[in-house]
């Protein structure tokens, strides 16, 4: 199925095609052999640049989409886009678009959920990407063939029609991280009579409107719930395991990240900027166990940070009651380890994401026993150089510059591999020492919410070696 | 288009920590009757030009085309915002802006130190193609040339003062003179720092997306001199076209027509 306009489109009929041809795959099925062209899974933020960048590198592109739109995570359309009404960014402007496609001056620092889709939508029209996405389709599987090439199965979303086998020379895996709910388990949550929702479920304020709310987790999207319910529920608990530090989003006037990259660019050591960050959020949030918040059990930028001006106003107007962690649940309580039992209607669980590849042999990405991929840069696979992941970052700015460059390095790689295959080696050996290695200088947890975490700076100058090394002529 | 090459730069800290601060812009459009998928052509005016410079013919015979055309003028010029204290970056900023917000890929065109901020500005955005008219690149030779043809004019800006440059300079001697008068007295001024910059700046980073580039100009140029504009060209392995005859203003000079068409001709060609 396709729904975009079909003039570029490759002409996926067997064997009447120049730049393809039918192949037959050892198991007997048909294959329609794409020749060089690359796959690129997912149409959100990180393929719509991935396809952009491989195209700026003279490859052909073709983009399996299960939706009808572009945008993935940000369009709140989606089946799986954990985006809510009230959803605004929480980093800047300059840390969010792309390098070369500057957001609008006329929009403000943290711009809306749709005015981000909105950009996605003309990054794609203004670069003519939808004549090489194929909406409406999903990738059951990818499998290596013929040495470093790959197999893509895909059906129409909803699983009709028949499956249909493509061969590519390189597949770009971009299908999120962002929408396989990470569900915690309690004692006792079988038998709880209230209503429980993962924070993927929740669109809008109304759905807490004049309820009791226990919502669960002190990440940002469990903040901004919190914050939510405490002006539209009847009663909102908000539950944290831990203490954490909760950046406003101004100081001094400023977005807070672009005051810390100032920071940031003196190359002061670690723990002095360490220092300085708690030395600012002293002076501007103050003391957050005055409010009933548990002191944080660790350093600023070991933890994913959290950019929230409204948690504390919240909880220092009595709208939002900070609660400690959730020991086990009843059929109409839920009783907490400070020992107090509370009586929600609702919980919800903020509590994040896992990173899923349902289409690929977990052995591909090298993923552990828990679930976590071992890749290089966060995109690179050992063994399998024609392949890469696209924005598998959890950064503490914004992730699109960096999908951008990481896909930048994507084609710089598959087109090194063509003209200076000598020079190849030595990324490729770096891929297998380091695939793994961690881009922060933090000492951050080992928590699978911490898995993809990522320090901008670190990451982006690993890059710009890469990208230098990945050179190609012109 | 084939893979480009050049070292990118990824790490822009000013960009992120002092964004340049937002202006109103002045953007002029002119539509082809009939949309034949060409890609939309941004013009660019140089220090002290606006807009206006290419309302004048280049715009709408752009737009006859078949070229849905465009004109920006950057901040403290034209129909822009004010900026006295306007900077390269912010010139650059301006045109990336406006490229980013047209609904394709478009092809840029600077003229004179426009074409320096296109440089800038090919680095932040991936043109459809990159066009340099009479490109003023500065630098202390371009400095020198200046004072030598026009020092009263020239002089008071080496200092920060205003960049007065003269009709001869600007046009051929085809361009009756009430014409040449009506230009020169609409030319504005460039903030203080972006005109002591075109003289320090360092040089642009590669363009990104590898875009074809053109550079023309016109041997009789008294800003530009036939050897500049031939090392401008060289930058980009390319011969420039030239237009004997003709002022520094080559899209408000007498035979206006004449690089318009070859410009555009090279966009047919380069589709």
């Amino acid at each position: 199925m396709s729904t975009s306009a079909d003039h570029d489109r490759p002409d996926f009929s067997f064997g009447d095609n120049e730049s393809g041809s039918a192949a037959s795959h050892p198991g007997g099925r048909s294959v329609y052999d794409r020749g060089g062209a690359v796959c690129v899974i997912g149409a959100g933020a990180s393929g719509l640049t991935a396809i952009k960048n491989l195209k700026e590198y003279g490859f052909d592109v073709d983009c399996y989409e299960r939706e009808t739109g572009v945008g993935g995570a940000w369009n709140w359309r989606h089946d799986r886009s954990p985006v809510y009404a009230s959803t605004h960014l929480i980093s800047s402007k300059p840390f969010t678009q792309f390098p070369d496609f500057l957001m609008p001056d006329s929009w403000p620092d943290y711009p809306h959920h749709s005015q981000l889709l909105s950009y996605l939508d003309r990054y794609a029209d203004h670069f003519d990407l939808r004549p090489h996405i194929w909406f409406g389709t999903e990738v059951v599987r990818v499998e290596p063939v013929d040495g470093h090439r790959w197999d893509v199965t895909t059906r129409s979303t909803g699983g009709y029609g028949t499956e249909r086998t493509s061969r590519y020379a390189a597949v770009v895996v971009a299908n999120g991280h962002n929408w396989s709910p990470k569900l915690p388990s309690y004692e006792g949550l079988d038998e709880f009579r209230g209503q429980v929702m993962h924070a993927s479920a929740y669109k809008e304020a109304t759905q807490l409107r004049g309820k009791r709310v226990l919502v669960v987790g002190a990440g940002n999207t469990g903040c901004d719930i919190a914050v939510e319910a405490g002006q539209q529920a009847a009663k909102c608990w908000h539950s944290s395991r831990r203490g954490y530090w909760y950046a406003p989003k101004y100081v001094f006037g400023r977005p807070t990240d672009q005051v810390n990259d100032r920071v940031l660019a003196m190359r002061l050591p670690l723990w002095l900027r360490q220092w300085l960050f708690h030395r600012t959020l002293r002076l501007t949030v103050g003391d957050l166990t005055r409010f009933g918040l548990p002191r944080p059990d660790h350093k600023v930028y070991e933890t994913h940070p959290i950019a929230n001006s409204q948690l504390v106003y919240y909880i220092g107007h009595g709208a939002v009651t900070p609660v400690p962690e959730i020991i086990q649940f009843r059929s109409y309580s839920v009783k907490l380890s400070d020992g107090q039992e509370i009586e929600p209607d609702l919980v919800v669980f903020a509590t994040g994401y896992l990173p899923r590849f349902e289409f690929l042999a977990p052995e591909i990405l090298g993923t552990n026993a828990d679930g976590r991929p071992a890749l290089y840069l966060n995109a690179f696979p050992r063994r399998h150089p024609t392949l890469a992941v696209a924005g598998l970052l959890q950064p503490d700015s914004g992730v699109f510059p960096l999908v951008h460059w990481q896909t930048v390095a994507i084609a710089r790689w598959l087109r090194l591999r063509e003209t200076a295959p000598e020079r190849a080696t030595s990324f490729a050996a770096r891929i297998d020492t380091d695939a793994g290695r961690r881009f922060n200088r933090a000492k951050v947890k080992d928590s699978s919410r911490h898995w993809f975490e990522i320090g901008h700076v670190d990451y982006l100058r690993a890059l710009q070696r890469t990208l230098d090394e990945l050179e190609t002529a012109p | 288009m084939s893979a480009k090459g050049g070292q990118v730069r990824v790490m822009r800290v000013k960009d992120w920590t002092h964004p340049v601060r937002a202006v109103r812009r002045e953007v002029l459009t002119a539509t082809p009757e009939v949309d034949e998928g060409k890609p939309p052509v941004l013009f660019v005016p140089g220090f002290g030009h606006g807009a206006w410079a290419f309302t004048e013919h280049w715009l709408e015979h752009t737009a006859s085309r078949g070229f849905p055309a465009h004109a920006m003028s950057l901040r403290g010029h034209g129909g822009s915002g004010p900026a006295p204290e306007a900077t390269l970056r912010a010139y650059t900023h301006d045109v990336a802006q406006v490229a980013a917000s047209l609904p394709r890929q478009a092809v840029l065109v600077g003229h004179g130190a426009g074409a320096l901020v296109v440089t800038h500005a090919l680095a932040r955005y991936p043109a459809r193609a990159g066009v340099l008219v009479a490109p003023v690149f500065g630098g202390w030779g371009t400095a020198g040339v200046a004072l030598l043809r026009n020092p009263v004019g020239t002089l008071p800006a080496i200092f920060g003062g205003r960049l007065r440059l003269s009709r001869r300079q600007l046009f051929s001697r085809e361009l009756p003179d009430a014409a040449a008068r009506g230009y020169t007295g609409r030319l504005g001024r460039a903030g203080k720092r972006a005109q002591w910059q075109l003289l320090t700046h360092r040089e642009p980073e590669p363009a990104v997306g590898n875009p074809p580039m053109l550079v023309l100009g016109s041997p009789d140029d008294r800003v530009v001199s036939a050897a500049a504009l031939g090392r401008a060209a060289r930058r980009y392995g390319a011969a420039p076209l030239l237009f004997p005859g003709m002022g520094h203003d080559l899209m408000l000079d007498a035979r206006w027509r004449e690089p318009i068409d070859a410009i555009l001709d090279w966009l047919d060609k380069e589709r």
